[in-house]
């Protein structure tokens, strides 16, 4: 057991002990560190402006990405490499080419935002060269600015190596060094951080974790923190004690199994987007437009299953897949499918000591049609309010043999619209028939009807969506769509 | 700024009329600019926080703090009998808006009580357990239930008439009546409200606030703490923006951060979480616009009957100012012959609604552009044309409802250039076409112009003052009464200070704005900021400049036409002097260093019992054509091309400029598209979150974005520079969006029928209006 979290800040190796197991780091870098230069904007990890990269084994490889500070738990960074705004400068005072090229650019007007925009746009730098504008706009989803209207900033974003190259960059030219000294803050020592009898416990193994979870059974399960995190910023709540998964690497693994994807239930969504990539391009657009890019870096596929959302974006389209979740207690295990995981809101087929240790994901076979819509209000970093995933197989009659239809947002729980697909069954996949599927979904849901969208409206769009599945599945030519897929593809005028 | 170059000697650097950095960009990218809450927090220093009701519209029966006070941390609890002054922070005295509620809760949020505890969380969690009784009443929340419900307006309404209407309705050949509701808005400041109370010796405080306006702020603490103004200072080095959100809603925050801090003789720090910010404080006002309309057949207007009713909240605020720039703005562009313009603003259980980047006139401009519209879907015309057909003349057609001759009017320079810059026609014709072929996807094209009044219609409001040093090395202390938002008015304002003197800019050293050098100030709001500060710092330059000068020719007895202020020195006769030179000789011969500068806007009056006057100085104008494609089947849309002409006059700073027509679109296009404010049946703000409240993000912006500076204008008014007001007016392009999205929802009818949308067009609306309209055509062809 080791009572101290260790991590790299800037240059600095930082050992803390016993702090409070549920400050933030956002809290701690101000107030303790007196890094000031990351600011609170939301307190919810919705607007950017606490943006910092965080560094990190990954396979061996260092990896950093960008994420927010406001709703991370310090404890949690153990082991990991911080980078704040301050860290950016160059040794003799001048400014790094990401924040020369902001400056120059006139990327900032009230200049809050424009830390967590810098770091955002530096985690990208590190990892790509030159990103397109896509890819740009994907990494600063997570990053709102009330100023500009995002124009300089894009700029500033595709000139950075204008101003200075990537290689010479300190953590890129010295990312060997700081593998190996992050490799020794590394072991297999369960992590215990405590204060006045509250703690957060952090194993390093799956089967610490697993003890440790079946001796604090109602402990709060904490991995990425995009949605915990704001039991303790927003309801102020005391959430230990905290057993925290991010620390077990195995948890994290993506394999392909050839006929399944398996997915370690602490793997984030930037990996599991690029696995589910590969069988559907439009499941790749589902995860590119997942919450913001540092939701993306932190939040997991199991932290999005277990928490039971009505309105989490990847069950829908798991269950359409058929995806199957394994259970952990101790050393037992069960397997069971997605769906029958989600028993009413916010309520979960999890039993005391269990928690979610890998997701299967049968790919589907090359007959399928597979269809996937995520409709909100704004396209990117907002959370459904409807999400469609379907599956649906024809037999050699070309009659409909199987057809799975799962949506978010239009019920307690993401749920298959049971009546529907029983309706299809054997039938032509015809207009006809999907008329006939949108008049069950009015049997199969009561949809939600809050400030995201009406009730009317989900279940207008959500029978729509099947139009739309019918329409790209049986004509080729037919536009269906405003952003994402064909995004790619459109024009952009220089700006003078 | 300093770049290291030695001074030039053709042109200093950062002059007028040059794409200067904004003064921070180098410190805001390093993370080096300083924040309220960046501070270094004074010993001793505890945290307040606001302790809100939990209902929209009640009694309150009882009040129970035990809780709260025996809560870990808590140092102590402050109510209204804590309020050494008066309990009030109402900016129009009309003692409206107490800081803590005592017998009444007026709507979800309203601060009750205030607890102060050694850290931040404490605090918060202190905040939750006030143990409140109620008597609940029903909550009045929107417009039609203030309507329903008969409540009051929260301040005296305007009527804005000219001509006969009546009998200019009955006459004209074609009348239209409607109706359209406008959506409010969030300011969303990055940077939310902050208040850092520092007590003093005798009866002062120091207050460090995230303000538009400190002079209101040290008034209203003043108010509040029972002390007079001297004893009370506010200081604002800058705000993580603003946009109207700090005008007056920063008082709240610094009273109570105040009062403690007296009590306690102890540094007080008060930071609302972003939710409690959003839930407690104000928005822009929702509208609903119902209007008659009388036309002929060709589409000329020929009268205008109209009444603007606005959700203004539980307190008058800034109501009356907003509904009546509502009104002043509900012509835009055009000449209405007889028109009669009320406002009704209503009193609701919601927060007080208040200023934000417009103050009004984008909901009067859009339902200008909803009547054009309307006109033109009933005589079957291109809206661009009926839009052209009505706009203000030159030397006729150009008397405004309030009685102003506009004497200024370039709106027909502005769209030729938007037309040509945009190939408005053909593409309008090109979308047509794809339409014809396209089944779901359905494109949209419009085209809008602006035209924006600068001046406080307060016109008392329209004064300023700077103060400037010179100290003995020639470098320059510079001090006026606006306030730094991100508007870049600190750098225009030095720009300003370094042209007169002619040094370079790194010379100027841009100081915090504080009541304690520059008095009386008005809020730093209108868009007035740089013509106002940049005139008093000018005044202050030139009072300076003529001391040196006199100076000068006294000490090397050369007439005074022959000193010139040439860059970064002086020509005196024959001989050129560097300036820090000149400022040492000056200062040994015992001239002083130091002036202060006031300026007041020439040529204003408002008569607003009578309706007549001449409440701005000029108008600044512009022009947005605008693309969409939206999905027939969700309702979803996107921007694809946007074309801005936008009017300047002789730019001071072209890169802050531009920053500021972009930046204003875009908040436009969020306020008419995905930022939706919604209450619950219960009177209660739900969208207080950005996880539910949507501003645009960097996706949203158009995919081809192409934006100029109206170029070869000037100011026809001597403002400063001849440069023109850029804060509010292009928020207003963004109309562009919305009846581009209009138009392409009118497709689905094949433009027959208007689609009477209403704001905020989300997708949801977008998608009910195309079923509407799918619906019209239906009927249409079945009868």
């Amino acid at each position: 057991m080791r009572r101290t979290i260790r991590f790299l800040l800037g240059e600095e190796t930082r050992e803390i002990e016993s702090s409070d197991p549920t400050a933030t780091l956002l809290d701690w870098l101000r107030a303790d560190a007196r890094l000031t230069g990351t600011k609170e904007g939301c307190a919810e990890g919705d607007c950017g402006a606490c943006t910092v990269a965080i560094g990190r084994l990954s396979g061996g490889r260092l990896r950093y990405e960008a994420i927010n500070s406001c709703i991370r738990l310090l404890a949690t960074i153990d082991g990991c490499h911080v980078v704040t705004i301050e860290h950016l400068k160059r040794s003799d005072g001048s400014l790094h080419p990401v924040q020369q090229a902001m400056a120059a650019h006139h990327g900032s007007q009230c200049g809050f935002c424009t830390p967590g925009i810098v770091m955002s746009l530096y985690a990208l730098w590190l990892n790509e060269e030159r990103p397109d504008e896509t890819r740009i706009e994907d990494a600063l989803a997570g990053n709102l600015c009330r100023c500009t209207g995002y124009q300089p900033i894009i700029a500033a974003a595709r000139g950075i190596s204008d101003f200075g190259r990537r290689r010479e960059d300190p953590l890129i030219a010295n990312a060997d060094a700081i593998a190996a000294r992050l490799k020794t803050l590394r072991d297999e020592e369960t992590l215990l951080v405590e204060q006045e009898e509250r703690r957060l416990i952090a194993p390093a193994t799956v089967n610490a974790l697993a003890d440790a979870v079946v001796k604090e059974p109602r402990a709060t399960m904490l991995a990425g923190g995009t949605d915990v995190g704001l039991w303790v910023t927003k309801e102020m709540r005391d959430i230990a004690p905290v057993i925290y998964l991010g620390r077990v690497e195995a948890l994290k693994r993506v394999e392909d199994r050839g006929d399944a994807l398996i997915f370690g239930a602490g793997a984030n969504h930037i990996d599991v987007r690029k696995a589910l990539a590969t069988i559907h391009p439009q499941l790749d657009e589902l995860m590119r437009r997942f919450g913001g890019e540092q939701i993306r870096n932190a939040g997991t596929i199991g932290g999005n299953i277990a928490n039971g959302s009505p309105i989490g974006d990847l069950p829908p389209a798991l269950i359409a897949l058929g995806a199957t979740i394994m259970l952990r207690r101790g050393a037992g295990r069960r397997v069971i499918p997605l769906e029958q995981f989600f028993i009413a809101y916010r309520k979960q087929d999890r039993r005391a000591g269990e928690f979610i240790e890998t997701i299967t994901v049968p790919k589907p076979p090359p007959d399928a049609l597979i269809h996937v819509s995520k409709v909100s209000k704004r396209f990117d970093e907002d959370i459904s309010s409807v999400c469609g995933a379907f599956l649906l197989r024809r037999g050699p009659d070309g009659l409909v043999a199987e057809a799975r239809l799962a949506f978010g947002g239009m019920a307690a729980t993401p749920k298959r619209a049971a009546n529907a697909e029983t309706i299809l069954k054997g039938k032509p996949w015809s207009e006809e028939s999907v008329a006939l599927a949108i008049g069950c979904l009015a049997v199969d849901f009561k949809p939600l009807d809050d400030m995201r969208a009406s009730a009317r409206y989900r279940a207008t769009v959500a029978g729509n969506l099947l139009r739309r599945f019918l329409m790209e599945t049986t004509d080729a030519a037919i536009a269906t769509r405003v952003a994402g897929l064909m995004r790619a593809d459109a024009p952009r005028a220089a700006h003078g | 700024m300093a770049d290291g170059t030695p001074s030039n000697r053709d042109a200093i650097r950062g002059g007028v009329h040059r794409p200067q950095a904004h003064d921070s960009a180098h410190k805001h990218v390093a993370g080096e600019a300083l924040y309220i809450d960046d501070l270094p927090e004074p010993a001793g220093l505890v945290h307040l926080y606001l302790g809100l009701a939990d209902r929209a519209h009640a009694r309150i029966v009882s009040v129970d703090l035990a809780k709260v006070r025996a809560a870990r941390g808590v140092v102590a609890v402050f109510t209204a009998a804590d309020v050494p002054g008066v309990n009030d922070i109402s900016s129009t005295g009309l003692h409206d808006e107490p800081i803590f509620a005592t017998d009444r809760i007026d709507y979800h949020g309203q601060p009750i009580f205030a607890v102060a505890a050694r850290t931040r969380a404490q605090a918060r969690r202190a905040a939750k357990l006030g143990v409140i009784q109620y008597d609940e009443l029903a909550p009045i929340t929107d417009i039609a239930a203030a309507r329903a419900a008969k409540a009051p307006l929260v301040t005296e309404p305007l009527t804005l008439a000219r001509g006969d209407i009546e009998s200019a309705m009955k006459g004209a050949p074609r009348r239209l009546k409607g109706s359209m509701t406008i959506g409010g808005q969030d300011h969303f400041y990055l940077e939310g409200q902050i208040a850092l109370a520092v007590p003093g010796e005798d009866r002062d405080v120091t207050i460090y606030s995230s303000t538009q306006h400190p002079s209101e702020v040290q008034h209203m603490v003043s108010h509040a703490l029972g002390v007079p103004s001297h004893a009370v200072t506010i200081e604002c080095r800058r705000m993580g923006g603003g946009f109207g959100g700090k005008e007056t809603q920063a008082n709240l925050f610094a009273a109570a951060a105040a009062i403690a801090a007296k009590k306690l003789n102890r540094a007080v720090k008060l930071r609302p979480d972003r939710d409690d910010d959003m839930i407690i404080t104000g928005k822009r006002h929702d509208f609903v616009v119902d209007y008659e309309i009388g036309f002929d057949d060709d589409g000329r207007i020929h009268a205008v009957d109209a009444v603007y009713a606005a959700r203004c909240g539980f307190s008058a605020d800034l109501s009356g100012p907003v509904t009546d720039r509502a009104l002043f703005h509900a012509d835009n562009c055009y000449f209405y012959p007889a028109v009669r313009l009320r406002s009704e603003p209503l009193k609701t259980t919601t927060c007080s609604n208040t200023a934000f980047r417009g103050f009004g006139g984008p909901q009067g401009m859009i339902g200008a552009e909803r009547f054009i519209e309307e006109i033109a879907f009933a005589t079957a015309k291109d809206p661009v044309d009926i839009r052209k057909l009505n706009f203000y003349g030159v030397a006729e057609r150009n008397v405004t409802p309030y009685h102003q001759t506009i004497e200024d009017n370039i709106i027909a320079k502005v769209m030729e250039e938007i037309e040509r810059r945009s190939d408005f026609r053909a593409r309008q014709a090109a979308i047509r076409a794809f339409n014809r072929d396209s089944k779901i996807l359905k494109r949209g094209i419009a085209l809008t112009p602006v035209k924006f009044g600068i001046s406080f219609t307060a016109t008392w409001f329209n004064q300023a003052g700077a103060l400037v040093h010179i100290y003995t090395d020639g470098s320059v202390h510079l001090n006026h009464g606006g306030t730094e938002m991100g508007q870049g008015l600190y750098v225009k304002v030095a720009q300003v200070v370094a042209d007169a003197f002619q040094i370079d800019i790194d010379k100027v050293k841009i100081t915090a704005t504080t009541t304690g050098k520059v008095p009386n100030t008005s809020a730093t709001a209108a868009s007035s900021g740089t013509d106002l500060n940049g005139m008093a710092a000018l005044a202050a330059c030139d009072a300076i400049k003529a001391r040196l000068v006199d100076f000068a020719a006294e000490r090397w007895s050369v007439p005074k036409d022959q000193i010139a202020f040439l860059p970064n020195r002086l020509r005196v006769g024959n001989q050129e002097i560097s300036f820090p030179e000149i400022v040492k000789a000056a200062y040994m011969a015992r001239v002083s260093l130091s002036a202060t500068g006031f300026y007041k806007t020439p040529k204003i009056h408002w008569d607003r019992k009578k309706g007549i006057g001449r409440p701005f100085y000029y108008f600044a104008y512009g022009a947005a054509a605008c693309e969409v494609l939206i999905d027939t089947l969700t309702g979803e849309y996107k921007v694809e091309r946007a074309d801005i002409v936008h009017d300047v006059g002789h730019s001071l700073n072209p890169a802050i400029d531009r920053g500021q027509i972009e930046g204003g679109f875009i908040q436009g296009m969020g306020w008419l598209t995905t930022e939706e404010l919604w209450w619950d049946d219960k009177g209660r703000l739900r969208t207080h979150a950005p996880s539910t409240y949507k501003i645009p993000v960097a996706s949203d912006r158009p995919t081809i974005f192409n934006v100029a500076i109206l170029e070869g204008v000037k100011n026809s008014e001597p403002a400063i520079h001849r440069s023109k007001a850029v804060g509010e007016p292009p928020f207003m392009l963004a109309n562009s969006v919305f009846f581009a999205l209009s138009d392409a929802i009118a497709s689905l009818a094949d433009h027959r029928f208007c689609p009477r949308l209403d704001s905020p067009a989300t997708p949801e609306r977008v998608l009910f209006a195309v079923e509407r309209m799918r619906a019209l055509a239906a009927g249409q062809e079945a009868a």
